[in-house]
């Protein structure tokens, strides 16, 4: 059903061994195996444009998918993914399991192992939980975000989507702009990694209050790789290819940071005038849940330069992706 | 390559020919009929075998290309995920007479799985079984309707299929598997 002319990549490139048993985040993940995850993607969408949008190749392998925070694209990205490649997709939602009678997180995760899970997808309000839950964890884990570190199935279904978008697929020197509260989001902190191992010209902007640790990323960390942080948006959208608005957390938000939501609209707000300094075909993107009229105003969110609903389509694909490559990797260090 | 060669150029053109004629002859013509290379070197061989009868029946086939990997039996046994090659079928299946090409016919189970993918995409009126080489050591009842050559193997060695369209030159040879441990591989 696909002819290949409309992806980025032409020839097929050398295989890359994937060797990860867990996704925690994408800062793990070097450029090649970056590519195979998109390559892999691109399959995945042609399972999904088929008659039967279902392959039997997880066929057998339990998913255990536990959320600690709400989601609804996420998570059900996440369960109808697994679905598509025949897994098992148990469900648990924290607020409903032994959690809310005082379970430990290592003891949770220890009892789903023992009920036969061989992947975990979570989501967790504390940075790092991933990592603690993959030391005890004989399968595979995979990130679902935790806290304000990492969502690295967001960073590459953006990256996907961009890629997509961009002639050539090339994100090369492009300039893609990061638009809104960076402080509590860690979709900010993936994108920025796979952004700028990409090639990409990335710029931070928002309220100062909430670029806090940016700046000192920007000088310091990132050796090789384009990253700028501003809290000029005219300076920051000036001829951008991409505008990425991120939603104000109010429930993360500590009083002081903003002095209105109001305010933050009027000047951080990603607006129709506002997007004119942009290139004319720029793409504008939003992670999603959106507060229509804060960062991103109605009107932008559903012009045509708006990929929102393709970030959702591509989400499936990417963690079908995902589940595919850390499933196999699972086998190898089980020895079969 | 470095093997005992079985097959030149001039044997895969000639085999290539002949298996094109007995597909039309079998089918009584060429009406509703596709062909379906499997992933990588069957679908080389599927557009040879078209151009081969766009040559003699001056009809043109429809070729499309089949990539198994997400309905191999044995993932749970390889050491990483295979690479994915990609399907393009750019045709409806419904109804047709599908011809599967592929080079090597071994345990059967690359043919499972791709019959198992086939029917994902609809419901053909038949399936047909077209290979380059069929080296025996079956696994399930699956047999080809057209072979270019059945050279008899033993599960110590490896058939090798190289295309001009692959791998730089048309030949086909067999060597022993190093380190052999038996079955195992999917060809």
């Amino acid at each position: 059903m696909s002819t290949g002319a409309d992806r980025p990549q032409g020839a097929i490139p050398a295989p890359v061994h994937w060797a990860h048993r867990h996704l925690l985040d994408v800062d793990a993940l070097t450029r090649p195996e970056i590519d195979l995850v998109m390559r892999t993607t691109d399959e995945m969408r042609d399972v999904l444009a088929r008659p039967i949008p279902k392959v039997p190749a997880l066929r057998g392998v339990a998913v255990t998918i536990l959320f600690y925070e709400a989601s609804t694209r996420t998570r059900v990205s996440f369960e109808v993914a697994a679905k598509n490649l025949s897994a098992d997709v148990v469900n648990i939602a924290a607020a409903s399991s032994s959690v809310s009678k005082g379970e430990s997180l290592v003891d949770t995760v220890r009892t789903i192992e023992a009920l036969g899970a061989d992947m975990l997808v979570m989501r967790h309000p504390a940075s790092g939980a991933p990592y603690l839950a993959a030391e005890v964890f004989g399968g595979s884990v995979l990130n679902g975000g935790d806290g304000w570190h990492a969502h690295p199935s967001q960073a590459l279904l953006d990256l996907y989507t961009i890629r997509s978008r961009l002639p050539g697929g090339s994100l090369e020197g492009r300039k893609i702009v990061i638009l809104g509260d960076v402080l509590h989001s860690r979709v900010a902190r993936s994108n920025v990694w796979t952004l700028t191992a990409m090639g990409a010209d990335l710029w931070i902007c928002g309220p100062t209050t909430l670029l806090r640790g940016f700046e000192a990323w920007a000088a310091h960390g990132a050796a090789g790789r384009r990253f700028t942080v501003t809290s000029d948006v005219d300076a920051a959208l000036r001829d951008a290819d991409v505008v990425m608005a991120l939603r104000i957390q109010k429930e993360r938000m500590a009083s002081g940071l903003l002095p209105s939501l109001r305010e933050y609209a009027a000047r951080y707000g990603l607006t129709k005038a506002r997007l004119r300094a942009a290139n004319p075909d720029c793409v504008v993107m939003h992670p999603g849940p959106m507060n229509e009229g804060v960062e991103i105003a109605a009107d932008v969110a559903v012009d045509p330069r708006s990929v929102i609903t393709t970030q959702v389509t591509n989400g499936v694909a990417v963690r079908m992706a995902l589940l595919y490559l850390l499933a196999g990797a699972r086998h190898a260090e089980g020895g079969s | 390559m470095t093997g005992r060669r079985i097959m030149a150029a001039e044997d895969i053109r000639r085999a290539t020919i002949r298996i094109s004629h007995e597909i039309v002859e079998k089918h009584a013509g060429t009406d509703g009929l596709v062909l379906v290379g499997i992933q990588r070197r069957g679908v080389p061989l599927a557009h040879r075998i078209a151009e081969a009868i766009r040559e003699h029946e001056g009809a043109a086939i429809p070729v499309g290309a089949l990539d198994i990997t997400f309905y191999r039996d044995d993932l749970s046994l390889v050491a990483q995920q295979p690479i994915v090659k990609g399907t393009e079928i750019g045709f409806d299946i419904n109804g047709t007479t599908i011809v599967l090409v592929d080079d090597v016919l071994y345990t059967g189970r690359t043919i499972r799985a791709a019959m198992d993918a086939l029917i994902d995409y609809g419901r053909p009126q038949a399936i047909r079984l077209a290979v380059l080489v069929d080296r025996g050591h079956r696994e399930l009842p699956i047999r080809a309707d057209h072979v270019g050559k059945n050279v008899p193997t033993s599960r110590e060695e490896v058939v090798k299929v190289a295309l001009e369209e692959t791998d730089g030159e048309d030949a086909v040879e067999i060597e022993r598997r190093p380190g052999t441990t038996g079955g195992g591989a999917v060809a």
